[in-house]
């Protein structure tokens, strides 16, 4: 088998992924669900119930508004108690509905068996109206709303699915235990991405540090025509759709291009899954599997949790509680995820793992004086001088830094996990992307 | 609604690489301590008194100038002055007079460091231009120099003194020379930490392991520079000595593996670093061969340091798909 990565950048963060023999544990419903309408990219769902309001499992409680947005369904039976703003993971108040839960009971129309023994008729189409109607995203973490990724404008033609089950990220091991859990179930959902974007050709990319689940896809794979599983040498951020590809096919997406310029679908791992549990079995995302990860935990592990689920009910349900040395939560992984207020925030669609640092674990303090070692230039996957742009960014020049492609930067932290002096390069890289994004639109506009 | 909380709330990444910058300066530190027991080896007391007093200029004046002048944190803890008052040493005669010693400091540390903005913002590398000044000011004392291995541990006594290979080889010609191993061990005339190469290929190779540096600059500054003086040799051996001859002699060893590798004042880019070490080493055949000094070593850097901001400039970094199409 090759074993191939991107060449250029990169880093090697310690992999911690401990939990990675931890079966997947399915956690009852919380006693109270939050949840918000953005959980995707995009526009934020539109609330469809009303205070008092009797829910099930499964019912449509926000539409999808506009092109990029996507619909959420209950993840809970029960009742709405208050729709009202609520800081979410991006510091901002936003709309959520929560939900008091009473029993368990499911909409009709999901078919709670998960075996993938059923042919799949359907039409790329009626898969595409399917998974849009049932609020699949990516899973990945960006939670981009997975439908539009096939629908390709009539000037583009895909050639290659390729399937992201590469988890770069230290500490987590969602998709690889569900790699390892549902291997037929992602064979078959893999099936049916091919059938929805019309492509014959599918590529499973996985890191050369989960031998088990390549080895058990790759024997599934020989019962799937079109479809190959790739090893890949362990290297961050592999992960990131741009390196992933030119990984696999050698193709490099222009400068604020997407993957279909160069001919391809990406999905994660556990997007496969979800489109394969919409698609066969009709059931919406309303839970996913969350990597439970910290040196101070009792039952650290793979979880699968309602979305809505707040950390402290997660760990509640899980037979656990916060270590008492806790210094920072993280949701997500520790390269790209975001630090949390406190333990009330929610699970969402998008989120990977919940992972709790002590103090000597976490990385602070003050940062010291660029000596200008050049490791971020040698690290930068997309081969920036993070250095200059956040000094650009930092003096507000955004007109340098735009020239000096900072709306090509991916934010995978590369820059500042190797940075000495322990600078917050991202930090000011993704204010200066914000406002040059403000500066492009304007002049759109004109 | 929100209990309140003491969590720690900071942007991503949430874990850093262990390599800090106080770790680099220690580990160019240890690096640096093969050429200090050369030094002690072959200078004795001598080499002690001038590498301990250098240290200590150079670190006293950095806290000095940080606290009463500058009046900000006072960041000698970072290692960057201790660096610099090794390289400085090293850069030294052993027989070198404390005072003027003091004068180097002040212009490495102060002048060179501070007046420019201190750790990582000054253009030129401070114990070079410390040294470049001295060798300007004090050059009788520059260029006189111990012979190693007499009256090592008499403090009182005057060393004895003599001619380096460089300063032999302008005056007599390519024939009146000592053996190459003994070049390789150091046991030549010359500055305290230049003179044994060995000495420095053994911290040149464990920067090398450490990742402190990255071969580029050392070998493309030697490579560039044995070419040159290669080149000059093959057509005319008589005047011309072997480039093995002046790998093995004056700073060009010290000065490839811990002067031009400075983070501070090289470029940052790969191929950046390429371009000034390659500059760099012929620069420094230039000055050996047809130069007013003997040696050219600290001149080729500090002329290639004032070119890294146009290097940064101008030499493009290899970027991740071809064209933009934004907007």
């Amino acid at each position: 088998m090759r074993r191939d990565t991107f060449p250029l950048g990169g880093v090697h963060p310690p992999q911690r992924k401990y939990t990675a023999d931890r079966p997947i544990i399915a956690l009852d419903p919380p006693a109270e669900a939050v949840v918000f309408m953005n959980q995707h990219l995009g526009a934020p769902a539109q609330p469809l119930v009303q205070k008092g309001d009797q829910v099930r499992v499964g019912t449509l409680i926000g539409r999808s508004r506009g092109f990029i947005s996507a619909n959420i369904h209950s993840p809970v039976s029960g009742k709405v108690i208050k729709i009202e703003p609520r800081i979410d993971i991006s510091g901002y108040r936003r709309t959520a509905v929560v939900i008091e839960t009473q029993g368990d009971d499911w909409e009709d129309s999901v078919d709670l068996d998960d075996t993938p023994t059923r042919k799949i008729s359907f039409t790329p189409d009626k898969i595409i109206k399917t998974i849009e109607s049932l609020g699949v995203v990516g899973m990945g973490g960006a939670a981009f709303p997975s439908h539009i990724k096939y629908m390709l404008p009539e000037n583009k033609k895909a050639d290659t699915l390729i399937v992201n089950g590469v988890e770069c990220e230290p500490y987590l091991t969602a998709d690889h235990r569900l790699m390892l859990e549902k291997p037929d179930q992602i064979m078959q959902g893999i099936e049916v991405m091919k059938k929805a974007g019309r492509i014959s050709y599918a590529l499973v990319g996985i890191e050369a540090n989960k031998p088990d689940a390549i080895d058990l896809l790759a024997e599934k794979a020989k019962f799937y025509p079109g479809t190959e599983i790739r090893s890949l040498r362990v290297k961050y951020p592999q992960g990131a759709e741009k390196q992933l590809i030119k990984a696999l096919l050698n193709r490099e997406i222009p400068g604020g291009g997407l993957p279909m310029d160069v001919g391809c679908i990406v999905n994660n791992i556990g997007t496969a899954y979800a489109i394969y549990q919409a698609v066969v079995h009709h059931r919406p995302l309303v839970d996913r599997v969350v990597t439970l990860a910290g040196s101070g935990l009792k039952n650290p592990g793979n979880y699968r949790v309602r979305v809505g689920t707040s950390v402290r009910e997660m760990l509640n349900l899980a037979g656990d509680q916060m270590p008492p040395d806790t210094e920072k939560v993280i949701m997500g992984g520790p390269m790209t995820g975001k630090a949390i207020l406190d333990l009330g925030m929610p699970v969402s669609k998008g989120t990977s793992g919940i992972l709790f640092q002590n103090r000597r674990e976490c990385s602070s303090g003050p940062s010291l004086n660029c000596i200008r070692c050049g490791r971020c230039i040698a690290v930068c996957p997309m081969g920036l001088r993070p250095y200059l742009l956040e000094k650009l960014c930092r003096m507000k020049n955004f007109q340098r830094a735009e020239q000096e492609r900072v709306m090509d930067c991916i934010e995978c932290g590369s820059c500042a996990y190797g940075c000495p002096s322990g600078i917050p390069l991202v930090e000011y890289i993704k204010y200066g992307k914000n406002r040059v994004l403000e500066i492009m639109k304007k002049r759109r506009e004109k | 609604m929100t209990t309140r909380s003491s969590l720690l709330i900071t942007f991503p990444p949430h874990i850093r690489d262990p390599q800090s910058t106080p770790r680099i300066m220690l580990g160019v530190v240890v690096a640096l301590l093969p050429a200090l027991a050369g030094a002690v080896y072959y200078f004795g007391i001598h080499a002690v008194r001038v590498t301990f007093f250098s240290v200590l200029f150079c670190v006293g004046l950095e806290a000095l100038i940080q606290k009463y002048l500058m009046k900000t944190r006072v960041t000698i803890t970072d290692g960057s002055a201790l660096v610099t008052g090794l390289l400085l040493a090293f850069n030294l005669p052993a027989t070198i007079p404390l005072w003027q010693l003091l004068v180097g400091a002040v212009v490495a540390i102060g002048i060179t460091k501070h007046s420019f903005g201190g750790l990582g913002r000054n253009p030129f590398n401070p114990a070079l231009v410390g040294r470049a000044f001295m060798l300007a000011s004090f050059p009788v004392q520059m260029t006189t120099w111990p012979i190693p291995m007499q009256n090592l541990w008499q403090a009182g006594a005057d060393a004895v003194t003599g001619a380096t290979p460089l300063g032999k080889l302008a005056e007599q010609g390519v024939d009146q020379v000592p053996e190459y191993l003994q070049f390789f061990l150091g046991n030549v005339g010359g500055c305290l930490g230049e003179t044994s190469v060995l000495a420095i290929l053994i911290g040149g190779f464990y920067l090398l392991s450490k990742k402190i540096i990255t071969w580029h600059i050392p070998v493309m500054y030697l490579a560039s520079f044995t070419l040159f003086t290669g080149i000059f040799h093959l057509v005319n051996p008589s005047s011309y000595a072997d480039p093995l001859f002046h790998l093995l002699t004056g700073g060009v060893m010290l000065a490839a593996w811990f002067m031009a590798t400075d983070l501070v004042t090289s470029p940052v880019s790969r191929r950046g670093q390429v371009i000034f070490a390659l500059s760099a080493g012929f620069l420094c055949g230039l000055i050996r061969l047809f130069g007013a000094y003997p040696e050219g070593a600290s001149y080729s850097i500090l002329i290639m340091n004032a070119f890294v901001p146009l290097i940064d400039k101008l030499i493009p970094v290899r970027k991740f798909g071809k064209e933009i199409r934004y907007g």
